[in-house]
């Protein structure tokens, strides 16, 4: 069979060594850490006595443990946060990485600076510690996230020992309806074909619906494949994805631009290339979706109604059903409209870039956020801060009474410092609504920015649609 | 470099929930430290204690049931340690004293995270796993049997890591000329991609 997937064509490009059992040695060409599971790998790798193998491809990062209140210091609401940056700094110094450190343009969301930074490339294998690396898979490369001993081994030797998953295609064919999102669509599929429908497969998304994306859609995209259980997602090289690299502080110029273009012209899966499994989605059929449980799979369109436990004949989804929907504080049969939210969160590494903020902006322009509601903004870099300055919308944001932070991943988890309340309920355009994510007992709702920011002005959870005129 | 997997006797605590994720089993609240070590008070710290600022233990949580005290064998659902690629999960397991890990599936960085330090995921389905529940169990992982009747699956490179406490960066540098070679043609073919 010469015909190949996307996958197997960066997989093959990549294998240093066959082992056997389906397991190669792959080439890691970029890796990207942050002050939360990076420090303990390059500290892991000093205790052992070993160095970095190539320092200049190594990335760092503070997003995870820094605060992104407006002048920040080493200092966090985080108990013990210091550390954490302090032994970064120091750790990267002395391995030679290349660190964005707070007040640096660069710093930000990994997976917002290395697309932001032209790090990730077509092409490229890009490791980081951090489960939603597989969002920079939008850019026609091999990203997926590892732990921090994993890690230790791709800083140490430049491979990863790695079995290979299975290929799978998810296509989404026809359009998106006005106001439908990548974020909808990936808590459609989730929610179509549950948290584990995707565990041992690399995914490709394709078809029109995907071609049409914005790059940074598409990252919202494939950010979300790791809550679909897949090892990574991705999608073709096209024009749209030559467009967003060229002329990045890292991406390659001259002669080396010319053949890196003409060598990408292959990162697509070949037609007639055969797919483990296929899965069609109607783009059509999609409408604004959110969270109603403790697992991003429990979502619905906001019109629909709250399943009852007894309509799941599994046992296992009949008690998670009953458990989440306790935590929730949500009963069977309630419209999500109905329900009231205390917060609302625009940020982290799903929809924190340039082109979301725009459009929530769009939704904000003259409205008023509902009295009583907390409503934060945290851009996912310092550059996506500065540019959305630039065109003045943080002036829209904070009209609309946002707050408008520094850029880290915030409030998107709890790590002991900064936190919505005990059972508040927040709506947030973030990728993960377990238990407690946000702080003991809060209330997670995960949607689109636009549903966030219409919610936010409505008082309760609201598609952008619904909001009564200016 | 860890110490090789010896075959495990002990009950099996059934906490047979789906979608257990790695924010359950260790809340980053609990990751106060830039260290492997001490995370062990952390696990499931939003079930196995009362409240958030309390240490009392919540007694309905499984892992408090005095039956299961030192018990080394959880029994999970569908998609176990799914989330966050936060190794301290596995960190704060294994300090438990958690060694075996059975479930219907795993996340997959949490799958490789155990085989690298200590713990045997063992992947059955719903059904076979449900009888197991509160039972005392062998695991031997060197003939990948369950009390001697109930076989499973285990890539091989998986279970020789497990078995000999073998160290990835030691296995890696095995191929150091297959590495070194790798380079020095990609060098050529993909000039752009190096730094």
């Amino acid at each position: 069979m010469s015909e190949k997937t996307l996958f197997d064509k960066l997989w093959n490009s990549h294998t240093v060594a066959d082992l056997g059992d389906g397991v190669a040695l792959l080439y890691i060409d970029r890796i990207f850490l942050h002050e939360r599971t990076g420090s303990i790998s390059l500290i892991g790798l000093e205790d052992e006595g070993r160095a970095v193998a190539n320092p200049e491809k190594v990335f760092c990062t503070m997003d995870h443990i820094i605060d992104t209140v407006p002048g920040r210091s080493d200092t966090t609401t985080m108990e013990g946060g210091r550390e954490f940056i302090e032994m970064t700094r120091q750790a990267t110094a002395q391995a030679g990485i290349r660190l964005f450190d707070i007040g640096d343009q660069r710093q930000g969301i990994v997976h917002v600076t290395s697309p932001e930074q032209g790090i990730v490339l077509p092409g490229l294998t890009l490791v980081c510690p951090d489960s939603h690396t597989c969002t920079q898979g939008a850019f026609g490369a091999l990203a997926w996230g590892i732990g921090s001993t994993e890690a230790e081994q791709a800083l140490a030797t430049n491979v990863l020992r790695v079995e290979k998953p299975k290929n799978m295609r998810v296509t989404f064919d026809g359009e998106l309806s006005a106001g439908v999102t990548a974020k909808d669509m990936i808590l459609h599929l989730i929610s179509a074909y549950s948290t584990s429908g995707a565990v041992g497969y690399a995914v490709e998304f394709a078809g029109t619906a995907v071609s049409i994306l914005s790059m940074e859609s598409r990252m919202t995209l494939c950010n979300m494949a790791v809550e679909f259980g897949a090892f990574t997602g991705m999608i073709a090289v096209d024009e749209k994805t030559v467009d967003y690299v060229e002329g990045r502080p890292f991406t390659p110029q001259g002669a080396l631009w010319d053949q890196a273009v003409k060598d990408w012209e292959d990162l697509k899966s070949d037609s007639g290339a055969k797919f483990d499994k296929e899965i069609v989605v109607d783009a059509s059929k999609i409408n604004p979706t959110v969270s109603w449980g403790t697992s991003p799979g429990q979502s619905i369109a906001i019109g629909e109604t709250i399943p009852s436990p007894e309509s799941f004949t599994e046992r296992n989804q009949n008690i998670a059903t009953k458990n989440a929907q306790k935590y929730m504080a949500v009963t069977p049969g309630t419209r999500l409209n109905d329900l009231k939210i205390d917060a609302a969160f625009i940020g982290s590494c799903t929809n924190s870039r340039l082109t979301d903020l725009r459009r929530v902006a769009k939704i904000l322009q003259g409205r008023k956020v509902a009295k009583g509601i907390r409503a934060i903004c945290v851009p996912g870099s310092t550059k996506v801060k500065q540019d959305a300055e630039a065109e003045g919308l943080d002036q829209i944001f904070k009209d609309a009474g946002f707050e408008w932070r520094e850029s880290g991943c915030s409030m998107c988890f709890f790590a002991g410092g900064e936190s919505f309340g005990f059972e508040e309920r927040v709506i947030s355009s973030t990728n993960r609504n377990f238990e407690g994510r946000q702080g003991p007992k809060t209330r997670t709702h995960i949607a689109s920015p636009e549903t966030v920011a219409a919610s936010a002005i409505a008082g309760h959870i609201c598609a952008a649609a619904d909001l009564e005129e200016v | 470099m860890m110490e090789g997997f010896q075959t495990i006797n002990s009950k099996a605590i059934p906490l047979l929930l789906i979608n257990v994720d790695t924010d359950a089993i260790i809340p980053s609240r609990e990751m106060k430290r830039v260290s492997k070590r001490g995370l062990s008070e952390g696990l499931f710290a939003g079930w196995r204690y009362k409240s958030n600022d309390s240490r009392e233990l919540e007694p309905d949580f499984i892992l408090n049931d005095p039956e299961y005290n030192g018990a080394k064998i959880l029994l999970g659902g569908d998609n176990f340690g799914c989330g966050s690629s936060r190794e301290h999960a596995v960190w704060a397991l294994h300090e438990y004293g958690i060694r075996v890990i059975i479930a219907p599936s795993f996340g997959a960085i949490f799958y490789k995270n155990c085989i690298r330090n200590g713990i045997l995921p063992i992947l059955l389905s719903d059904q076979n796993i449900e009888p197991l529940s509160g039972k005392e169990l062998k695991i031997n992982l060197e003939n990948q049997l369950i009390n001697d009747d109930i076989s499973f699956e285990i890539a091989p490179a998986d279970k020789e890591m497990l078995l000999d406490g073998l160290d990835d960066i030691e296995l890696n540098l095995k191929h150091v000329d297959d590495i070194r070679s790798f380079e020095n043609n990609d060098r050529v073919k993909r000039p752009w991609a190096y730094l």
